[in-house]
């Protein structure tokens, strides 16, 4: 069984349909990725799949439940972190996870045996009692992440888990997620960066303007979709140097001042550089998938 | 039960800020009640049969509880729908709109009940009311307060911004509180206006309590009750319909 399976999923608000024929399947215990650029309809394919909002047509199971209509016995088994922390500003810390627990029916005496650990695992051991206004932005997300735990979900949603953090409190996450793996937590996550899914997903989709492009593992996606080599160049002389480059490398392009070739072999290409060109050599990633498949122009 | 919850969380901070909103609540509506009371009272042989302040003590009451409901559900319910994005959060768990609405709509009315009753009390201790039937005007604030925390819960799940409840309070709640017999016997006024006032829900409150503080029962009571709960019931139901379509886009 799935813990998520989503089949020809469709919204629309509007004229503009921003979930057009979805479909998906988690497997239980797997990380799995929601990629794509702002506006790719990810968060609202979230919101559908915990039945916040009603698709127009399709069919989701989570958890064995079909949602919408059973969404609420699907949630009593699921954890949602929001894209932007709705924390409640008026409460410390533990009263958060004490009044979140009750709203899955849970008695303040049962979290409070769990409350430790919780803090523990958000990096908060012994700031229980410390308001939220006085919370840094990664302890902010580390509490709502900790929050998502209270009733022990199977599942555990995220929208973009890690933005607005600086690398360490972005790093203390990912270390916190890849322990919920562990422990055999589903998770499923949106993100736009491509150093996150990489690193934490086993199997992602790359979605855009409302469809699934792509799927799979990270190196899967990369070995299938971009060539293993990379190489950037810029500084003067470039636009001659590109003229050259374009016999050497299957797929060169140029994007401002820079060229980017791609290719199973790029000697002849660097043995070319010349002069005061700056480059730059490194194994194709998963942003050059992200790339490729959704282009280059920005997503406002 | 599970709007209970919602009602529980707005219950557990209303406590942790118990004093500033107690003394905001009360204040007010007391100072009035023995400032207009006995200065205007003075003037005032009686009116209805009762001392002015008494009068005005029973008035005094239902446009208190209308302002504690109608603050709460407009301004608090809107700080946590819109601001503090609580009921975001809520619907993560396994709760859905219908809950929070329901929860916020007593929430406000036991909040409103509160100063209702706590008028009451100060009526009560200073003689302006002094039968056993003036214990029936508990359950009436609590009616009153659930009218207006349903129209109220209407008005914040229709709100784009703070500045739309500037239009119902000066539009709506202060023409309502001079019409609703509140100050003065609502048949001195003209006709066409005593119609308004009929067909609003703080003069149905008014004509509970009143006779309640004077010592007997209210004529027409059941009218006055079933216009109350009509307007806590289609305030409720109007209420789930804008929060639904609301939260579903």
């Amino acid at each position: 069984m799935s813990a998520l399976s989503v089949r020809a999923l469709r919204k629309s608000y509007g004229a503009l349909e921003v979930v057009s024929g979805v479909d998906l399947a988690v497997t239980p215990g797997e990380c799995f990725g929601l990629l794509g650029p702002n506006g790719a309809g990810k968060t609202t394919t979230l919101k559908l799949c915990l039945g916040l909002i009603e698709p127009d047509s399709g069919e989701i199971e989570l958890l064995g439940e079909p949602v919408p209509r059973r969404a609420r016995e699907a949630r009593m088994q699921v954890g949602v972190v929001p894209q932007f922390d709705n924390l409640d500003p008026d409460f410390t810390v533990e009263e958060n996870l004490v009044v979140y627990g009750r709203y899955f029916g849970i008695a303040p005496r049962e979290i409070g045996t769990r409350i430790p650990a919780l803090l523990e695992f958000a990096g908060l051991a012994g700031r229980g009692d410390s308001k939220i206004t006085t919370l840094s932005g990664g302890m902010k997300r580390r509490l709502t992440l900790a929050r998502a735990l209270v009733n022990d979900p199977q599942v555990v949603f995220m929208d973009e888990p890690t933005t607005g953090l600086d690398p360490q409190a972005r790093h203390l996450i990912w270390e916190r997620l890849r322990r919920l793996t562990q422990e055999g937590k589903t998770l499923v996550l949106t993100t736009h960066f491509m150093e996150e899914a990489e690193r934490l997903c086993h199997r992602l989709a790359i979605m855009d303007r409302g469809r699934i492009i792509a799927e799979g593992s990270p190196r899967a996606l990369i070995a299938e979709h971009i060539e293993p080599q990379v190489l950037e160049v810029h500084g003067p002389g470039y636009e001659s140097w590109m003229e050259r480059a374009k016999g050497l490398a299957p797929r060169v392009e140029r994007v401002g001042d820079t060229v980017y070739c791609y290719g199973e072999e790029v000697e002849p290409l660097l043995k070319s550089i010349s002069g005061e060109l700056s480059y730059l050599h490194r194994p194709a990633s998963l942003e050059d998938v992200f790339l490729k498949l959704t282009g280059r122009d920005l997503r406002d | 039960m599970r709007w209970f919850s919602v009602w529980r969380r707005n219950m557990l901070v209303w406590r942790k800020l118990m004093a500033a909103a107690v003394l905001s609540n009360l204040a007010d509506p007391l100072i009035m009640l023995f400032g207009l009371g006995y200065g205007l009272g003075a003037l005032l042989p009686s009116v209805e049969g009762m001392s002015y302040i008494a009068f005005f003590a029973a008035g005094q009451l239902c446009t208190a509880t209308m302002f504690t409901a109608s603050f709460e559900s407009m301004f608090s319910g809107f700080s946590r729908m819109h601001g503090q994005k609580t009921w975001d959060a809520i619907l993560y768990a396994p709760l859905v709109i219908d809950d929070i609405v329901a929860g916020e709509i007593v929430w406000a009315a036991s909040k409103a009940w509160l100063t209702g009753s706590t008028i009451l009390g100060v009526a009560v201790v200073f003689g302006l009311a002094s039968s056993p039937w003036v214990l029936l005007a508990l359950p009436a604030a609590f009616l009153v307060g659930l009218a207006f925390s349903a129209v109220g819960l209407i008005m914040c799940v229709l709100a784009r911004g703070w500045d739309f409840f500037s239009y119902y309070m000066t539009l709506v709640m202060t023409p309502m509180m001079m019409i609703s017999g509140v100050f003065f016997p609502a048949d001195q006024l003209p006709a066409p206006l005593l119609a308004v006032a009929k067909a609003l829900p703080l003069y149905h409150g008014v004509q509970i309590v009143r006779p309640l503080i004077a010592g007997g029962p209210p004529p027409e009571l059941l009218l006055h009750l079933a216009v109350l709960l009509a307007y806590a019931g289609a305030g409720y139901a109007a209420a789930i319909y804008f929060a639904r379509r609301r939260f579903s886009s």
